[in-house]
């Protein structure tokens, strides 16, 4: 499937089509010199992304003792030690939290994001200008503007289970997260494309607006899901500062949190902090490659355009 | 929770002291210096990601399944999260001789280089982290970008007898501006919020060289219990982010005219 149409590019070097047809001054000898560079250049960018993590990985899976400082490639005397020491530090606990935050936070956002977006973009009533504005001017605002105002009301709203503010509960840690513009915009822009004859088709064939918005408008905005879902992801993945003002029982720290609070540390080694780190990593990387065809396909054809 | 943040304002102290901590804000010399701090990072780090992540693109972009998979392995950077990148890169930069990065930069005859050790270096290193999560982002706006180029444009180009470079200068720049808008948009929006980063790489440290507003407002809110102080502080970078952007949608729209 063709993401990216053309096959003709910027630069032209890869698939010359227009130099076939056209030839310039390149010979045979420059056009083997060019395929060096570019695959000189590949190695780069491998070298220089993803290098780094695999040695944090690597070192967190070495036995060996390092000096200080040093991170290895290979490691060395494969063990599990580091992570399972990393583990019982509140490693483990950590990674519950955070996997429940994205557990409930996720498909609230989703469906919260889903629905707002299918009244924005399929419907019109009074003020869907302003609506629309109002929510893209919270992108615009650095989440922690809303700090304090936003410690302040979770303060304020009741807790249905103990009967306290939802502060120092998981329900003010996930609330906070349902809300967001980023996933709202682009699923927007994408329903916005699709041809509003299909529903008048749903309608006329006795379909309710639920069944429309359930049976239709979702599947087709499967790829644009699929990008909301990772940056959602992400972003209630990488929650620090919300989980540093709502919560103050240690136990109930998302990763990120339990993260730095090793680092602190002074008595632990490196390779059981870069342990914990890999751990706090290699979720996030997962789901994006499971996701990553229909992410890129939501990218690069919904957001940006749309 | 937007409308909410017109509500600050009563919580200035619960005695009311006016403009009080808003003056106090202007003569602090250690805001000063965050502001001073965030406007150089927000600049580098959004400068030298949209450049990188645009050269990333040209040579990335395309449907050829190779092509993908390198997307993808850029990419992953961008799916970390900052707390493990900060302590990732706290162990590379290990400022020793035998810090990773170090002995590599001794293998070719230079350094030890103190990195986020030494105040004058450390705020050009938190800068290059950000540019190495974020510079891949960009890319891949990039090449979403690069992709809606008409690819007559690029033959009729090469027909007129147009370079390699002035294609790239005559027509792909120009397609491209408003894409670059969005990189720069989004990028001056993250850099200003610039939060984790500093907290988690350095603490605002060494000797304050690298404290940015908005943990310097958290540790005034936190440390110092002081919350009418920050929350004056944070209507403050409320009130310049708006009137940032609405100054970029006034330039751009006065360009276009």
């Amino acid at each position: 499937m063709a993401i990216v149409g053309s096959s003709a590019t910027a630069l032209g070097l890869r698939t010359p089509r227009a130099f076939t047809r056209h030839p310039g001054p390149q010979g045979r000898r420059s056009r083997l010199t060019h395929r060096l560079t570019r695959l000189t250049a590949y190695l780069l960018v491998l070298l220089i992304f993803l290098l780094p993590l695999w040695s944090m990985v690597a070192t967190a899976l070495s036995s060996a003792q390092s000096k200080l400082g040093t991170m290895d490639l290979i490691p060395h005397g494969l063990t599990t030690g580091n992570l399972t020491q990393a583990w019982n530090f509140g490693i483990g606990r950590g990674l519950a939290n955070s996997l429940v935050m994205v557990g409930v936070g996720l498909p609230l956002q989703l469906a919260v994001s889903s629905l707002a977006a299918y009244a924005l973009a399929r419907k019109r009533f009074r003020g869907t200008a302003l609506v629309t504005i109002v929510i893209m001017a919270t992108m615009m605002m650095p989440d922690e503007v809303i700090a304090i105002p936003l410690y302040l009301i979770i303060g304020k709203i009741p807790n249905p289970v103990t009967g306290g503010t939802l502060l120092d509960s998981y329900g003010g840690l996930v609330l906070p997260l349902v809300g967001w513009a980023l996933p709202i915009y682009i699923l927007t822009g994408f329903m916005k494309r699709i041809p509003m004859e299909l529903e008048e088709a749903a309608r006329v064939d006795g379909a309710g607006e639920l069944r429309i918005f359930a049976r239709i408008i979702l599947p087709l905005c499967k790829p644009a899901l699929g990008a909301c879902a990772v940056f959602g992801f992400l972003m209630i993945w990488d929650q620090y500062l919300l989980p540093l003002l709502v919560i103050q029982t240690p136990s109930m720290d998302p990763l990120t949190v339990v993260v730095t609070s090793l680092q602190s540390s002074q008595e632990l080694g490196d390779a059981i902090k870069l342990a914990a780190a890999t751990i706090l990593m290699v979720p996030s990387i997962l789901f994006y490659l499971s996701l990553q065809r229909s992410f890129e396909r939501g990218v690069l054809s919904g957001s940006i355009k749309g | 929770m937007y409308l909410s943040l017109f509500n600050v304002r009563p919580y200035l102290g619960n005695q009311w002291v006016g403009f009080g901590n808003f003056t106090r804000a202007f003569a602090d010399p250690d805001l000063r210096s965050a502001v001073g701090h965030t406007l150089l990072d927000a600049a580098a780090s959004v400068l030298g990601s949209a450049v990188i992540g645009f050269c990333l693109a040209l040579l990335l972009e395309g449907p050829a399944r190779h092509l993908r998979v390198l997307r993808t392995a850029a990419f992953v950077p961008v799916v970390v999260s900052m707390v493990a990148i900060a302590e990732l890169w706290n162990s590379l930069l290990f400022p020793g001789r035998y810090g990773a990065v170090n002995s590599l930069l001794g293998a070719v005859g230079l350094g030890p280089l103190p990195f986020l050790g030494s105040p004058h270096s450390a705020l050009a290193t938190v800068i290059g982290v950000q540019i190495w999560k974020s510079a891949p982002h960009d890319m891949l706006i990039f090449v979403a970008g690069l992709a809606g180029i008409d690819a007559q444009l690029y033959e009729a180009a090469a027909i007129d007898g147009a370079r390699p470079l002035q294609r790239l200068r005559l027509v792909t720049l120009p397609a491209l501006r408003p894409i670059t808008t969005i990189v720069l948009t989004l990028g001056v929006i993250r850099g200003l919020r610039v939060f984790t980063e500093i907290y988690v790489l350095t603490g605002g440290g060494p000797g304050g060289s690298t404290q940015t507003v908005v943990p310097y407002t958290y540790l005034q809110a936190t440390t110092n219990n002081d919350v009418g102080y920050a929350s004056a502080v944070s209507t403050l970078l409320l009130l310049a982010t708006i009137a940032l952007t609405v100054l970029v949608r006034w330039w751009r729209a006065k360009r276009e005219d």
